[in-house]
């Protein structure tokens, strides 16, 4: 592809991120503002923040390349993510959040449950997971944006992880979540645009909706052949009950991800960045329809890539997209846009691409330095200071940590390129394990204890990290400590709960758990607290 | 269904589509509910001041 042409559209678009932040900058005077973008958020700008975060360049090519494994059956992804991630979210969790929030004056997930709980302790916890374990999963955008733009513009890999890091450094550290929410509004529209332009044109080439689909279920017996074993029937079927891709599809994707995105601290943190509820109101219709097209989309394309692949282009004629793009998951999509698409195709996917990444790896550095800044160091080991000024150290750190993951990891281990490839699935399944159930105490159960909401902490946290560890082969394999103490990869190998996601053996524990620890009525938060917490809450 | 296998796979598409208009219709009818009580902006008008006066001390 023409490079000037590709410079000029990089050169225009970081010309608009610029001008963006230095809006915000200005905007930009008190810890407020830094950290809650000064509660004055324009739905539209919240929702397609809400959802760019949400949606990175790992998940375009990461869920459509899964998707052209797995096929049609990853949609149930596309309407947990409409109907959890934006109606049940929003309604059932972001207007309590907001007006909780006000009522508390929260500037940040960690600090919101600190509140409630009345527990800096609390508070610092949450901040110091948050801080550990985000990292991974911001190391993986900057992985998956770097590696993109050293394709697409030719350059050496670590030269385009250093510019790309350093560009959204820039503009968080100066304009704060203000400037990450601008960016990110215009960057979404940028994602929007890019996945309706792929549907139309995917569509249109293979023959239209109905004719599309028909010819992947056509495709039905050579799915059967290659993936049969593993419990495949057609990508335009489900897999077979109980087998290995249907934990797969099941536990991992649609619910660890569908599931996983009500406890996102950088998604919660957007709840209270409007006005009043009827932003909110108003964001969950521009929400519900942002996310329908960008995951529904990748999704729809990476199965369909399989008809593209074996039927229409001469150059793969005979295989499906999996052989095509050589073995490599992610590099299906990638693979497909550049040989069906024209050329100035390529550079509006390219600038989707970006904009997924930028938008999600701003919102994470943003994150997790407000939680190391304003959490940990301000709150909860009550070091006094200006809340922005520790806020922009912390994100610093934050920043040098990821970037330092994103070079080093692979570099330097032995599986390092896997264990960050699962940064995202881990993230996910830590927070809604840690959190959701404590999340969703505090908004709806008056009388739930600081005791309950440490027990949630601790059992989803260490539940997790024993599944990531010992039994879930994606990961223990790569971290090597099971094999290390027991000489196996998995505690469960040779059996199907190797495959069987964190989340979904973590989230029911610490959900009991918290049940349990609020069975017996302690009351630990005094009336006039709750009263506090809960005004205006009906 | 729609050229897809099975019930689950259409299901699924179905069910994401009436989502979104779930989503679609919620934000209509409620597109001018919500707006923020004076109780709220006096709120916000007491933190904005309190957040003042920390900084000022600092």
């Amino acid at each position: 592809m023409s490079i000037p042409l590709l410079t000029t559209v990089v050169v225009i678009y970081l010309t608009v991120i610029a001008i963006l932040s230095l809006q915000a900058w200005k905007k930009t005077r008190t810890a407020a503002d830094y950290l809650v973008a000064g509660r004055q958020i324009h739905p539209f700008v919240m929702a397609l923040s809400y959802g760019a975060t949400f949606v990175s360049t790992s998940a375009i090519i990461g869920f459509g390349g899964a998707a052209a494994v797995f096929g049609m059956s990853l949609q149930w992804l596309t309407f947990l993510t409409v109907f959890v991630g934006v109606f049940i979210a929003f309604v059932f969790f972001g207007r309590r959040t907001r007006v909780m929030g006000l009522n508390l004056n929260a500037h940040t997930f960690p600090e919101f449950l600190g509140l409630r709980f009345e527990s800096t302790r609390l508070q610092g916890a949450t901040g110091l997971l948050i801080f550990l374990a985000m990292p991974l999963y911001a190391s993986v955008v900057l992985m998956g944006g770097a590696k993109f733009i050293a394709q697409i513009l030719a350059i050496n890999y670590n030269v385009a992880l250093f510019f790309l890091t350093i560009f959204v450094a820039v503009y968080v550290i100066m304009g704060g979540l203000k400037a990450v929410m601008y960016t990110d509004a215009f960057q979404g529209s940028m994602m929007f645009i890019g996945m309706v332009s792929l549907l139309v044109a995917t569509y249109s080439k293979l023959g239209g909706f109905i004719t599309a689909h028909q010819r992947l279920t056509d495709m039905q017996d050579l799915a059967i052949k290659i993936f049969g074993a593993k419990g495949h029937t057609g990508w335009t079927n489900f897999p077979q009950f109980g087998s290995e891709y249907w934990l797969v599809v099941v536990t991992t994707i649609v619910l660890g991800v569908g599931i996983g995105v009500l406890a996102q601290p950088q998604l919660i943190v957007r709840f209270m960045t409007v006005k009043s509820n009827r932003e909110l109101n108003r964001a969950v219709l521009i929400g519900g329809i942002f996310v329908l097209i960008v995951v529904g989309v990748s999704l729809a394309i990476g199965a369909l890539a399989n008809v593209y692949f074996y039927y229409e282009n001469p150059d793969t004629t005979g295989q499906i997209a999996l052989i095509a793009a050589g073995k490599n998951v992610s590099e299906i999509i990638p693979l497909y846009i550049s040989s069906s698409m024209p050329q100035w195709f390529t550079a509006v996917f390219m600038i989707t691409l970006l904009s997924a990444a930028m938008s999600t790896l701003s919102s994470q550095f943003h994150a997790m330095g407000t939680a190391l800044g304003r959490d940990i160091y301000e709150k909860a080991l009550n070091r006094s200071g200006n809340s922005v000024i520790l806020t922009k150290i912390g994100i610093l750190f934050a920043i040098l940590i990821s970037y330092f993951l994103a070079w080093a990891l692979p570099t330097f281990f032995e599986g390092g390129t896997a264990i960050i490839a699962r940064g995202t699935a881990i993230f996910f399944g830590i927070c809604a394990a840690a959190f959701l159930p404590m999340y969703f105490g505090a908004l709806y159960y008056r009388n739930m204890t600081r005791l309950s909401a440490w027990a949630c902490f601790f059992t989803g946290t260490l539940t997790s990290l024993f599944w990531l560890f010992f039994v879930h082969a994606k990961e223990s394999k790569p971290l090597m400590v099971c094999n290390a103490l027991f000489g196996v990869d998995s505690l469960g190998e040779g059996t199907l709960w190797a495959v069987v996601d964190p989340l979904v053996i973590a989230l029911p524990a610490s959900a009991l758990v918290t049940i349990l620890f609020n069975l017996k009525q302690t009351k630990d938060c005094s009336v006039r607290h709750i009263e506090r917490c809960f005004h205006n809450i009906n | 269904m729609l050229g897809l296998e099975g019930i689950l796979v259409p299901l699924g598409m179905i069910l994401t589509l009436l989502s979104t208009v779930l989503c679609i219709i919620y934000g209509l009818l409620n597109w001018n509910k919500g707006y923020m009580t004076d109780e709220e902006f006096c709120q916000e008008q007491q933190w904005n001041e309190e957040e003042k006066h920390v900084e000022e001390q600092l």
